[in-house]
């Protein structure tokens, strides 16, 4: 009985361990992949021309695409932080009540918010009453997705910081508004930490573009007009086009490029806080 | 008691305004996409039962997009929770400290990878793998069962199986994070007790740890399922699109976040797009309810918790 | 300086009470521990333990916080190295046979040592009777007669089954704390250890139920034998057959209660049993 004992101890907590590597596989093949396939795109050219046209041996870049993506997340951060910000620090300093755990509540529900759907709500407020695509669209869209998370990551750095603080403050005839500021001031770590990965998390999205900020071949053309973006330009070259293609091969150059920048944000980030937040 | 200065009330005000931005957001989805698919809400019920999509002839039914997203969402659970429970045992109860850092900061990183990346992956990487050398082995070895058969000879690579297990993949940093946190928040007395009566380290774990954090798990899983049952590129991109309903794995599929994203640039009538926008109020709606599920389980969680040290 | 050693012990039977075999070298002991050193990573926390622990009796541990007693009583069932960058060294002997040595796996050690703690621990998600039984069914009793022979032969034991023989499906964690502990008592006692090690275990509970238990482990010696670590002298004193005294570590004096409590030999043993420290 005991050795069948044992030897069930021994098989769970190795199956657990083969999970661990089942879980890493993928994110190494990805990494590697996208590597192997996409790096050969990355010169010049891929930041500074426009995509391939249709005539034969026609060769471009993303450079719309890069524009487009900075822009729009440019946009959604303009929109997004500050209302985000706010609301978390109405959570973490004025909302010790119904209010404020409602907030947070559907602040936590939002975040888990199929992102077709902020696609579908951009659509509906934005691009049928403008008469179409636009960047102000896709920048909104991406917007309103950080709202929630940064409302919550803001909270939840403010409530990081010890209430003696607070007290302290308060104390010395500091006005709560001031207080409320220092408090920031004191967090500003975990809340940039909150604010970059939200930024890199909307910078990776899709399927909000398709619907707000629709595609373009051309460079910048105005607030009102479409634009082009990383994101989308990788699912539209990789599923419209044959593997041998210039635009195939651009598409893996796009994926290198995201990767690179919102998983360099992603680990700059948790590099950065592991010491302080000790949140491993 | 110090006189109320204006900039205080202003700044407590901005700061309600701009929460209610989030209360309003909820409010606003809900509102939007009600009165936005209000031409199709009106034939009822049988939007969801009636299996034929045919928007030249104003027929709605989009029960196989709800049946991919289904069984889509339910292959990434089936998958990716034992895999998602595996990870969170082993981070929390049985890695030594000097590991646990690198290999959550891997799991996390799985969490950063855009959604067209892991479908992009999927499509050119994972498929003709699959295609290759899981699926036929699958088809040999268990296929007296129905969900592994199929009438071509040569399997898809895109199908409802790819997208289920991209799926999986996809949620097995939500599901394993929320799952640790719950292991980590049992009590080492739990544990204490378990070793004391003699139990081998897994039976300690199962009898201690694992149904003490029972909540914490489910909550987990809901998240995982919100989260599977709304994804849309990464699925859109594996699955092959083909409105069917077969009992086979191996076949192709739609769901409706994959409707919605392919055909709502294409819809050119009222009829069309309320139609669409309602399969968005069908998908916010589930994915809307499990969330609250799962949070609702979370807060009593943490509840919990806090009664449980007065002992 | 100088510990007492087991050697040097002379006890004077007094009237009737039973002769003691002397000098009493641990021969016979059910728990002997030798030359036992403990760490936590690097702070050594005892020192050198020479301790005999005599079958079907009460013996208690004291000492002032930070002595060391906990250590000592986890050590005696191998649930000190489970705490990380513990350390041990030395030998545990359970009737002969090191508990540390290659022969007898941890595991098995901790079945035939129990344990009881000072905070009760019932597992909340099973109900009374399935927490009476959880570590029988580890063993792989199935048999649902034995099961439930088990559950109330276990309670009644432990002067728990009147008590809660209707609500055995309630949660082990709706009753009191002096009933959550009987039934920790219970739960160890059910996989029929041979050893019972109790670790302050009625420091979390109210006088009656504090009384309640006490009676008990003066009726366990009869089938068990306890090692109970008490920060309470008089505890120690009611219940205790034998009493050793700690100190930063270190045994200082293990006598008969007795003995220790009225005549102790150490200067040490003195000044904390009369209150000077501790």
């Amino acid at each position: 009985m005991m050795s069948r004992r044992f030897l069930a101890d021994k098989i769970w907590l190795s199956l657990a361990f083969v999970a661990v590597v089942i879980a890493v596989i993928p994110l190494a093949s990805i990494l590697y992949e996208v590597t192997r396939l996409g790096i050969s795109s990355m010169n010049i050219d891929f930041f500074t021309k426009l995509p391939p046209t249709l005539l034969p041996g026609s060769v471009g870049g993303m450079g719309n695409a890069v524009e487009g993506s900075l822009m729009l997340v440019a946009l959604a951060s303009l929109i997004g932080l500050p209302i985000g910000l706010l609301s978390g620090v109405f959570i973490s300093e004025y909302g010790n009540n119904w209010y404020g755990s409602t907030v947070r509540f559907l602040g936590d529900v939002l975040v888990g918010n199929p992102s077709i759907v902020i696609g579908i709500l951009g659509y509906i407020l934005l691009v049928i009453p403008f008469h179409g695509f636009s960047l102000v669209a896709g920048g909104v869209a991406l917007g309103v997705m950080t709202i929630p998370i940064v409302s919550n990551t803001t909270a939840e750095a403010l409530k990081l910081v010890p209430n003696s603080l607070r007290e302290a403050s308060h104390a010395l005839g500091i006005r709560k508004w001031r207080t409320s500021i220092l408090i920031l001031a004191n967090a500003k770590s975990a809340v940039a930490t909150g604010a970059l990965l939200a930024i890199a998390r909307v910078m990776g999205e899709t399927a909000p573009l398709i619907l707000t900020a629709g595609i373009s071949t051309l460079w910048y053309s105005g607030p009102f007009q479409p634009v082009a973006s990383l994101t989308y330009y990788i699912y539209y070259f990789s599923t419209s086009f044959p593997s041998h293609s210039a635009e195939f091969d651009l598409a893996w150059g796009a994926a290198f490029i995201l990767i690179v920048i919102v998983m360099g944000i992603n680990l700059g980030v948790r590099i950065i806080t592991r010491g302080t937040t000790g949140h491993a | 008691m110090k006189r109320r200065s204006r900039t205080d009330a202003i700044f407590k005000w901005l700061t309600i305004i701009f929460a209610t931005a989030v209360v309003f957001l909820a409010v606003l989805f809900f509102y939007e996409l009600g009165t936005g698919s209000s031409l199709t809400l009106r034939s009822g019920f049988s939007f969801i039962t009636g299996s034929k999509w045919d928007p030249v002839g104003n027929v709605f039914g989009v029960l196989p997009m709800l049946y991919g997203s289904l069984v889509t969402s339910a292959i990434a659970l089936v998958i990716g929770v034992p895999i998602s429970l595996g990870v969170a045992i082993f981070l929390s109860e049985l890695a030594p400290h000097r590991v646990r850092s690198p290999f959550s900061f891997v799991v996390e990183m799985l969490a950063a990878v855009p959604s067209v990346v892991y479908g992009l992956w999927g499509l050119f990487v994972l498929a003709p793998v699959l295609r290759d050398d899981v699926y036929p082995v699958l088809r040999t070895y268990l296929g007296f069962l129905p969900i592994f058969q199929s009438s071509s000879t040569q399997l898809p690579g895109v199908s409802i199986m790819t997208a289920g297990i991209i799926l999986a993949i996809m949620i097995i940093p939500i599901v394993s994070s929320i799952s640790r946190d719950a292991l980590l928040a049992v009590p080492d007395s739990q544990r204490e007790a378990a070793y004391a009566l003699g139990a081998t380290k897994s039976e300690a774990i199962r009898i201690s740890v694992l149904s003490y954090a029972r909540s914490g798990i489910f909550a987990s899983i809901f998240l995982g399922l919100g989260r599977a049952f709304g994804e849309t590129i990464a699925v859109t991109m594996v699955i092959g699109n083909t409105p069917l309903i077969t009992g086979s794995l191996f076949s192709p599929g739609y769901t409706l976040a994959s409707l919605i994203a392919n055909e709502f640039t294409e819809a050119t009538t009222p009829v069309y797009i309320s139609a669409l926008v309602e399969a968005g109020l069908v998908l916010l709606t589930v994915v809307f309810l499990t969330n609250i599920a799962a949070r609702v389980l979370i807060s009593r969680l943490v509840k919990n918790r806090e009664a449980a040290s007065y002992l | 300086m100088g510990e007492a050693s087991e050697a040097d012990t002379w006890v004077e039977p007094q009237g009737d009470a039973q002769k003691v075999p002397r000098p009493y070298d641990g021969e016979g002991a059910k728990l002997r521990a030798r030359k036992l050193n403990a760490w936590y990573n690097r702070r050594q926390a005892l020192y050198e333990i020479d301790f005999a622990i005599r079958p079907n009796q009460v013996t208690a541990i004291i000492g002032p916080s930070g002595c060391g007693k906990s250590t000592l009583i986890r050590c005696l069932n191998r649930m000190h190295e489970l705490v990380l960058g513990a350390r041990v060294e030395g030998e545990v002997l359970l009737d002969g046979a090191d508990i540390y040595g290659a022969n007898l796996d941890a595991v098995e050690v901790r079945r035939r040592i129990g344990m009881v703690f000072q905070k009760p621990n019932p597992f909340p998600n099973m109900s009374i009777a399935d927490n009476v039984v959880a570590g029988l069914k580890l063993n792989g009793v199935k048999d649902g007669g034995k099961i439930e022979k088990a559950v109330r032969q276990n309670l009644e034991q432990v002067y728990l089954w009147e008590e809660v023989k209707d609500e055995l499906h309630r949660s082990g964690a709706s009753l009191s704390g002096g009933q959550q502990q009987r039934l920790c008592i219970a739960r160890a006692l059910a996989v029929e250890p041979e050893v019972l090690l109790m670790d302050e275990p009625c420091s979390a509970l109210d006088p009656t139920a504090t009384a309640k238990i006490e009676q008990l482990i003066a009726e366990l010696k009869r089938t068990y034998t306890v090692v109970i670590v008490t920060h309470n002298m008089q505890q120690a004193a009611r219940v205790a057959d034998y009493t050793a005294f700690m100190y930063l570590g270190k045994l200082i004096e293990y006598d008969e209660t007795a003995q220790l409590f009225e005549n102790p030999r150490e200067p040490l043993t003195e000044r904390y049993i009369t209150g000077k420290f501790g």
